[in-house]
């Protein structure tokens, strides 16, 4: 079980200050909390990909290729890569360099983006949403797949004897993952490549979530991949935590109230009841996050939502000290004491090459 | 068999003129479903109730309390009675916001009456240019009889309340009529989703 954190790279005014930070603050936060986050043992550290205000993360390579020089084991991916309105292409290239400037320490998790007014910058319409993320990752797969690729489709120019440079490191393409909160179709293209599901698991109640990462499991084991407890679910979560429950109700309220996303909607305690949201002590932090696996089954990749909402860094950092600390190694040692042998990890790029390398020898074998 | 009806009522005095009249097109399409052979499960929804979650669900998309359950039976919904007050010269802000917050898709082919209660008659076309297009826009089957009620019509007028009465039952006659004859929703893309070879159909590959 891998665990991380996601960042949407949100440029918020702290309520109690009333300070905003400035982008270059925010990006420089953005670092330090993916170093604190190999430093206190986590496995992953996932950056959204936006190109408006009040977000910062136009450029997730950038970004993470800076990240992948000042850190040794940390898993660099995103939430979300848009398959949408980037051009596969473009994405082929610039995931296989940093997938080889960070030694195989690369996997993607592609979303649509649902921001309208976004598309047209990029020469896209959100109408075509899904024919986009369907067609463009269908390309991108190939790209990563075939040293030559010609091709011809509805969304982007005819390419004739592409090869995409750099080749992907030992020809293992980045594992990836597709995200989604409510489309069965982008569960159906997760389950059709075998590739991995991951569900933000953040605004949408459990029953929402399940019927999609059900549908996805089905269709994996449809396809062939495995059974269906074999397919490989992510689920985001967010938490604040303190060591007695008060303390963090009475410190996390000012930015629940004033967040962007649930402002002036639920009190943080209906949110709490009725969503993943967790505030309180690191223990129910535990428990609630092992009830994710009563709910979906067992999952693969739980990644926490942290550094939002205006929080100061130094709180952020206190936060990944706690989860670091006191929270990831129980979740490891009770999520693996659950988990049956037959129920695979998060492929990385380590597994994905000892599977190519068993797959080959196997061949060989059958000659 | 038996047939859910689900009555939304979005009055805000109690009693409300607006529950009056509900929960008399209730009734009479609960003995126009009987006269049918068919039983009834009726769940009247006060959305007053429910306006904080409402918005919620508005402001985060999680339906909070017992709006989830609402949303469910009306999902389930054989017919749909839904009566508003007349604000401003529409329906209430209430009763908007409670449709906005129903999936896309839920009231497809679901056969709804729509009434409305006001202090004039002058209100009485606010069925045809708000509520009818609203539930068109929904893929709802509008019954043809829509029931307004003014203030006169609750018997001070000259017909007694007689006009009124005639008007419900023949509102819950027709509604009876297609709840008999609707059908549960068969397609559900999370229990049958289209296969990712038709998903490709027409694009690069």
């Amino acid at each position: 079980m891998q665990f991380g954190i996601f960042t949407v790279s949100d440029v918020t005014t702290d309520p109690t200050t009333g300070r905003t930070p400035t982008e270059r603050e925010r990006i420089k936060a953005m670092v330090a909390i993916a170093l604190k986050a190999e430093e206190v043992g986590l496995d992953v550290f996932a950056t959204g990909e936006h190109h408006n205000p009040p977000f910062v993360a136009s450029s997730p390579t950038t970004m993470l290729g800076y990240i992948a020089a000042r850190t040794e084991k940390l898993i660099l991916s995103t939430s979300t890569t848009l398959i949408t309105t980037n051009d596969p292409v473009r994405l082929a290239e610039e995931y296989a360099m940093l997938q080889h400037l960070a030694d195989g320490r690369v996997d993607l998790m592609m979303g649509r983006g649902n921001t309208g007014p976004v598309y047209p910058w990029f020469g896209q319409d959100i109408r075509q949403g899904i024919p986009l993320a369907l067609e463009n990752y269908n390309l991108l797969h190939r790209l990563w797949r075939e040293d030559v690729v010609d091709w011809e489709g509805k969304f982007r120019t005819p390419l004739q004897g592409f090869t995409s440079t750099p080749r992907p490191m030992d020809d293992v393409p980045p594992f990836v993952w597709h995200g989604s909160i409510r489309s069965p179709e982008i569960a159906e293209q997760a389950a059709y490549y075998g590739d991995g599901f991951f569900h933000n698991n953040i605004f949408w109640p459990s029953t929402h979530t399940r019927k999609l990462i059900s549908l996805y499991r089905r269709r994996f084991e449809h396809y062939g991949h495995g059974r269906a407890d074999q397919a490989i679910v992510g689920l985001g979560g967010q938490v604040f935590m303190r060591k007695n429950s008060q303390d963090a109700v009475k410190e996390f309220r000012p930015y629940f109230d004033n967040a962007p996303v649930y402002g002036g909607g639920p009190s943080l305690e209906e949110f709490t009841r009725e969503t993943p949201l967790t505030v309180g002590s690191p223990q129910e932090v535990i428990d609630r996050t092992l009830g994710f696996r009563e709910t979906f089954g067992d999952y693969q990749r739980q990644l926490f939502l942290m550094d939002h909402a205006g929080l100061p860094l130094k709180t952020v950092l206190e936060q990944l000290d706690i989860l670091g600390e006191e929270v990831v190694p129980v979740l490891r040692r009770e999520f693996a004491a659950k988990k049956p042998d037959h129920v695979p990890d998060a492929p990385t790029h380590a597994s994905l090459l000892a599977a190519k390398e068993r797959a080959a020898t196997n061949t060989e074998d059958d000659r | 068999m038996t047939r859910k009806l689900v009555t939304v009522t979005a009055g805000l005095s109690n009693p409300s003129s607006t529950r009056l009249l509900a929960d008399r097109l209730t009734n009479a399409t609960e003995e126009a479903l009987a006269e049918r052979g068919e039983t009834v499960d009726v769940r009247v929804v006060e959305l007053r109730e429910v306006a904080h979650d409402i918005m919620n669900a508005m402001t985060t998309r999680v339906p909070t309390g017992d709006l989830s359950g609402i949303l469910k039976d009306m999902d389930e919904a054989d017919a749909v009675i839904a009566v508003t007050p007349v604000f401003n010269a529409s329906y209430s802000g209430l009763f908007k916001s409670f449709f906005d917050v129903v999936e896309p898709g839920t009231l497809d082919g679901t056969p709804v009456l729509a009434a409305a209660t006001g202090g004039s008659p002058r209100h009485s076309l606010v069925l045809e240019h708000a509520l009818r297009p609203m539930f068109s826009y929904s893929r709802a089957v509008v019954v043809p009889t829509g029931v307004y009620a003014a203030s006169e019509d609750w018997g001070a007028g000259e017909s007694g309340g007689r006009e009124l009465s005639e008007r419900i039952a023949r509102a819950a006659r027709q509604l009876a009529l297609l709840a008999t004859e609707h059908s549960a929703k068969t397609e559900d893309p999370y229990e049958e989703p289209t296969p990712f070879a038709d998903l490709m159909s027409g694009l690069g590959t």
